[in-house]
């Protein structure tokens, strides 16, 4: 569309001075482009046809039309994977969200040591998922981990964390809250320093108090953020692979495995490329699906939520 | 209510930046400590000396120096085509006039939809064709370029007024020097947040060279230490030090540059 619109506006050049300024248009802009483009756009159209065979990978592929995705369908394993990715993703960005929102306002303030306290809730953020998920075995470890020790102490019974099944996913969230909250901070504390300060002394003038102010002016000026903090962390859950790989490796009992580490498995580990391919489209259209559902119900929510 | 001596806010900001920074303060202390010491219970934060078993273990013994130069040589090839690419392709994109632009950039706008695990299969089986599996090049050819970077980079050549171009261009500089001797020179601020973003992300990243690379000598301090976490479950001070070898480079460059850090994480928005 904008090509088209691009192409009558054009001045109408010599024929050859135009081929020019393509030349040079595309020496800028081409080397990125198709970088960009090569390393994604063709690799996912590739996938949706990896995905229509039985494929090792070795030997021929054998065409299957949408079988992988009739079987896939069916899967109990990705039945329990998407629950799984869809647990994690529920409990992730609302706490994100809510922690770094707390933690923006508090950053916020001007009292003594806030730099000091800027610098220690950022700097997670900066280490790797792949570091962050062995410093957590090692901090979760229920024979000498430091977080039984604080339950000890707090006269709290030892936790088997990680290792067991059914605590290991909400251990993932936390480390992954630990690691992310950071960011979310960071955007909310720059949305919360753009907003005019005359907004709240008028409300302030207006006899409104603390909690109004905050309910009726600053939350509803943090909406956009919201929606695109909202969004920025479903992708971020429903991806989560780092973190896994480096704790839980799907375990115990598959009870961490994931869409995306069940990808990994099924592709890297047992060599069913088509089937993990399909089960990559199948992920990709219902996170799509599930981002433009955050985006409409917000918008259409408006002023209400947030 | 007796009123505090200082500010209630610190009853909520102490506790919480201790629980965020001391894992990474364990995490150095612990590469410290004998195997022996981190076994006691129950568990010391402090080591009684230092003992440097674990990084002479994790220095010797492993091929962790050699995942340290790979994993410098992967971000610093990045990060340099990472700028020299998108700021080109941002300028093309903010400046230039030429045939097929609009569907160009929508097409790389398109594809920050795309998901990894999308791409997974099908990048291993292009990695296998041009023959780049096992190489450093499978860790750095994922982040020569990003539509984030391009559309960074053009957003700011946007927001830059022509004037300034125009000027040299009516005096007969070319545009490639007129680029790279008026505009680029501008651009400073944008590239060091694009720099900033590539760095994190070349260094940090894992699924790239783990799916593409299985020899030894070819891996990332990422790949390297998530693989031996699981031969050498026990020895804990080494695997610290090795943790700290890979996060401590970019936990420094934090410290050092909080402020350009901080920018990219706020501009990471436009991602979205």
């Amino acid at each position: 569309m904008a090509g088209v619109t691009f192409a009558l506006a054009r001045p109408l050049a010599a024929p050859r001075a135009r081929r020019r300024l393509d030349l040079t248009g595309w020496a800028f802009a081409g080397p990125a482009t198709l970088v960009v483009v090569g390393l994604s756009l063709f690799p996912a159209v590739w996938a949706f046809f990896i995905s229509r065979a039985k494929w090792n990978g070795v030997a021929p592929g054998v065409p299957v039309g949408w079988g992988n995705y009739q079987r896939l369908v069916q899967d109990p394993d990705l039945l329990a994977a998407a629950r799984h990715t869809l647990l994690l993703t529920v409990l992730f960005v609302p706490a994100s969200i809510i922690l770094g929102i707390v933690v923006a306002i508090a950053l916020n303030q001007k009292i003594r040591l806030i730099g000091f306290y800027r610098t220690c809730i950022f700097v997670p953020y900066v280490a790797s998922a792949a570091a962050t998920g062995i410093l957590a075995t090692f901090v979760f470890n229920p024979q000498f981990g430091a977080a039984d020790e604080v339950l000890r102490r707090l006269g709290v019974p030892a936790q088997q964390f990680l290792e067991s099944p059914s605590q290991a996913l909400f251990v993932i969230v936390l480390i992954a809250l630990w690691g992310e909250v950071g960011f979310t901070t960071v955007v909310y504390l720059a949305a919360l320093q753009d907003i005019p300060r005359e907004l709240v002394e008028a409300a302030t003038m207006d006899g409104a108090g603390r909690w109004r102010v905050f309910r009726h002016v600053t939350l509803p000026e943090l909406r956009p953020v919201t929606v695109f903090a909202a969004v920025w962390q479903t992708i971020t859950a429903v991806q989560l692979f780092d973190l896994i790989y480096t704790t839980t490796r799907g375990g115990p009992l598959n009870s961490t495995q994931t869409i995306v580490y069940y990808i990994y498995e099924l592709a890297f580990q047992t060599q069913r490329l088509g089937y993990g391919a399909a089960a990559a489209y199948l992920l990709f259209v219902v996170t799509l699906l599930l981002t433009l559902g955050i985006i409409w119900y917000s918008r259409r929510r408006g002023s209400e939520v947030f | 209510m007796r009123k505090l001596p200082f500010s209630p806010w610190h009853l909520l900001l102490m506790p919480l930046a201790l629980l965020f920074v001391l894992p990474l303060v364990q995490m150095v202390l612990t590469s410290f400590m004998s195997n022996a010491e981190i076994n006691q219970f129950p568990p010391k934060l402090i080591p009684s000396s230092l003992h440097l078993s674990g990084w002479r273990a994790l220095l010797a013994e492993t091929s962790a120096p050699r995942w340290l130069l790979n994993s410098i040589i992967v971000s610093a090839v990045s990060v340099t085509a990472h700028l020299a690419l998108c700021s080109t392709a941002g300028y093309g994109f903010a400046r230039l006039r030429f045939a097929g632009r609009g569907v160009a950039f929508l097409a790389v706008v398109a594809t920050v939809m795309i998901p990894i695990q999308l791409l997974m299969i099908p990048t291993y089986l292009m990695f296998a064709r041009i023959g780049i599996i096992d190489t450093l090049a499978a860790a750095f050819v994922p982040w020569l370029a990003s539509a984030f970077g391009i559309f960074l980079m053009r957003q700011f050549f946007l927001s830059l007024p022509a004037e300034l171009e125009e000027a040299a261009l009516i005096d007969g500089c070319g545009r490639w020097r007129t680029f790279r001797s008026i505009v680029l020179p501008l651009a400073r601020p944008a590239l060091a947040t694009l720099a900033v973003f590539t760095l994190l992300s070349s260094w940090n990243d894992l699924l790239w060279p783990l799916i593409a690379i299985s020899d030894d000598s070819r891996f990332t301090l990422q790949v390297g230490l998530a693989g031996f976490q699981g031969t050498r479950h026990t020895e804990w001070s080494q695997l610290m030090a090795g943790n700290v070898l890979a996060t401590m480079p970019l936990i420094l460059a934090f410290l050092l540059a909080q402020r350009r850090f901080v920018a990219t994480m706020s501009l990471t928005g436009l991602k979205g």
